[in-house]
């Protein structure tokens, strides 16, 4: 089976940025697992996820070389750096979803909240949108405490809730790769507890990437795991490889603790 | 130190409340005899400084102010007076006008800005009113009405935002989604200069340039109620668009990214994200300006006319409140004087019903 996701020897820049941020990244994300991206602060982590829906591209400037590649459907890959047209990106990030580290409710209802990238895809239907609705705040464990109330606002929701409501968001657009990253930075240890669960069983249908600080979160919920350092990709492997028997030297440098 | 600070945040707070409430009551106070005189019929009563015959004589006028005021002043709105019977089918029913029936055919007057000729449409009152005021004294008053600055205060500040509010939000959206900072800087501090213009240059250049050359386009006179709702809508877009920049400027970009992590296009972002954000600051801005545009008065006094008479069409003179009180202020004793008063209370109540029930309708769910 191909690779859902392949970059290779990717760089990046930063607008007016004298060094690249990310050198030479070679990382395959495979379909329906989980990998996930660890590093000390600033090694690239969030630069490297954010390249990959092309969310960098909303500001001008920045430039990058290599190619990530995209498995559709049939089977083809494309280059996603290629994308120019703003239909092919809405298409990619459609295709493509994102989890940020805070929660980021839309300012409208729980239910539009959610309904919101549907309407965006042109379904208008009632019922359907909220079928689907019903369904995604299902898959992360949300419809039971919201559903009465579903027409607030939902900054009026815990910072827990929030983040599993912008997931929710992600998952009514049945994406096929969600990239989250540090989705539960900023939560307390059992809305944690709630996302991981959560991200495990999304694995059967979706490929995910997740960026993490939390060591522990990494060998839970990942089948791979890429370490990096300072805008490299130091070491690729499978997560029980890179936490036992880490090949490099700075890996387990970081993994024990002994710096970052 | 923390005490002192509580004591004088109180201080301060309890400062602003005073001065709301001594202006009330000495608006309250001074416009009281006219109150007690014109009562509500105040509101809908267009004619201003006239002259009228009682069925029953009245004791309650002072009759040395009726006289001074009548005479010195009521040249410049008796004879309007006598074309208002048209007030009737604009706004109210009130036909108590006894004299003159004829009809609002008058866009003929030739007056500039405030000044005192009109053309004599009727026969009897005006010459003779003018000029012997007191020989009819024990039947008479002179009646005073806001009906013709109300409605032309409301309707110049409502084509302003009618003006106003598209393109400043057009102004603030470009100016901090669409432009490049190499644009959007300069612009906005453009802007900035363009909102420090004190208003009395507003309303010479429109005088001079903005409304002959509205008046070439769309006809009429070169002042008239268009013209004032233009030159106040274009007074306060600086504010409104600086002001409405600056909220919009306070949404996250990572809610905007996740919007467009999840496919909306920059418009849709705009629409469903950026402005429901902002919401409260672009109608806070909007409500600062929509106060700014209905007391404002050196701009409109030099481009609405100043008239006493109604509006029939956008393109003919009228007056407004604040144009009202500082034309007559100089020359105004006694219950004229108290008229004033009565016209700057219900500027006031107007302004507070406006931007509390804008408040009200806007911000409610928040
Ligand atoms: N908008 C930007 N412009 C210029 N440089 C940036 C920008 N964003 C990040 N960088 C730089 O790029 C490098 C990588 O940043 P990135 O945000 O990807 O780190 P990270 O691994 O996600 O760190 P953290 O764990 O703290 O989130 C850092 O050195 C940072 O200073
Ligand atoms: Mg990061």
């Amino acid at each position: 089976m191909k690779n859902k996701m392949e970059i290779n020897h990717f760089s990046f820049t930063y607008k007016g940025a004298k060094a690249p941020s990310l050198n030479n990244i070679t990382l395959p994300v495979q379909t329906h697992k989980v990998t996930s991206i660890i590093g000390p602060s600033g090694c690239g982590k969030s630069t490297l996820l954010r390249s990959m829906n092309r969310i960098h591209d909303l500001y001008p400037g920045n430039t990058y070389e290599g190619e990530i590649l995209l498995l559709d459907k049939d089977g083809n890959q494309q280059n996603i750096l290629d994308i120019k047209k703003e239909n092919e990106f809405i298409h990619l990030r459609q295709k493509v979803g994102m989890v940020f580290q805070k929660p980021t409710p839309f300012p409208m209802s729980i239910f539009d909240n959610i309904a919101y990238g549907l309407k965006l895809t042109g379904l208008k239907n009632k019922h359907k949108l909220y079928d689907y609705v019903e369904k995604s705040l299902r898959d992360v464990a949300l419809w039971e405490e919201v559903k009465n109330r579903l027409y607030d606002d939902a900054r009026g929701l815990s910072g827990g809730q929030q983040q599993r409501l912008c997931i929710a968001r992600v998952i009514a657009l049945k994406p096929e790769v969600i990239l989250f990253d540090e989705p539960t930075s900023a939560l307390d240890p059992l809305s944690t507890l709630a996302i991981e669960e959560m991200i495990f069983e999304l694995k059967q249908n979706y490929t995910i990437t997740i960026v993490t600080h939390n060591m522990q979160q990494a060998s839970r919920i990942s089948d791979y795991t890429a370490f990096m350092y300072l805008g490299d990709l130091i070491e690729f492997d499978h997560t029980e490889t890179i936490f036992i028997r880490p090949k490099e030297k700075q890996t387990e440098d970081y993994i024990t603790g002994k710096f970052g | 130190m923390e005490k002192l600070f509580k004591l004088f945040a109180q201080l301060s707070a309890s400062f602003v409340f005073v001065i709301l409430v001594a202006t009330v009551i000495v608006l309250y106070i001074t416009a009281k005899p006219a109150i007690e005189e014109f009562g509500a019929h105040f509101i809908i009563e267009p004619r201003w400084g006239v002259e009228v015959t009682q069925n029953k004589p009245t004791d309650r006028t002072p009759a040395g102010a009726t006289a001074n005021s009548g005479t010195t002043k009521s040249a410049v709105s008796d004879h309007t007076s006598t074309t208002d019977n048209s007030t009737a089918d604009t706004n109210s029913s009130d036909n108590t006008i006894d004299d003159s029936m004829d009809t609002p055919m008058d866009d003929s007057m030739d007056n500039e800005f405030g000044s005192d000729e009109n053309i004599p449409m009727d026969d009897d009152t005006d010459t003779g009113q003018a000029n012997l005021p007191d020989t009819a004294g024990k039947n008479t008053k002179i009646l005073y009405g806001g009906a013709i600055p109300i409605i032309g205060t409301l309707f110049s500040t409502l084509i302003a935002m009618l003006f106003a509010i598209p393109v400043s939000m057009g102004i603030a959206v470009f100016l901090s989604e669409i432009a490049n900072q190499h644009v959007a800087r300069p612009i906005g501090v453009a802007i900035e200069l363009l909102a420090a213009i004190p208003s009395i240059i507003y309303g010479m250049w429109a005088l001079f340039y903005f409304g002959p050359f509205l008046a070439s386009i769309f006809g009429g006179h070169s002042v008239s109620l268009l013209i004032a709702g233009l030159v106040l809508g274009i007074m306060v877009i600086p504010f409104m668009a600086a002001l409405s920049r600056d909220a919009i400027n306070t949404t996250p970009d990572v809610l905007k990214e996740s919007a467009y992590a999840m496919g909306a296009t920059k418009f849709e972002v705009i629409k469903d994200i950026i402005f429901p954000y902002a919401r409260a600051g672009i109608i806070g801005s909007i409500i600062v300006s929509l106060g700014r545009a209905m007391g404002e008065t050196m701009a409109v006094a030099f481009v609405i006319g100043g008239v006493f008479k109604f509006a029939h069409k956008l393109t003919d003179p009228t007056t407004s409140i604040p144009v009202v009180l500082a034309n007559n202020f100089a020359e105004s004793s006694g219950i004229s004087m108290n008229a004033l008063f009565y016209l700057s209370l219900i500027l006031f109540v107007v302004s507070f019903i406006t931007i509390f029930s804008a408040k009200y309708f806007f911000l409610r769910r928040h």
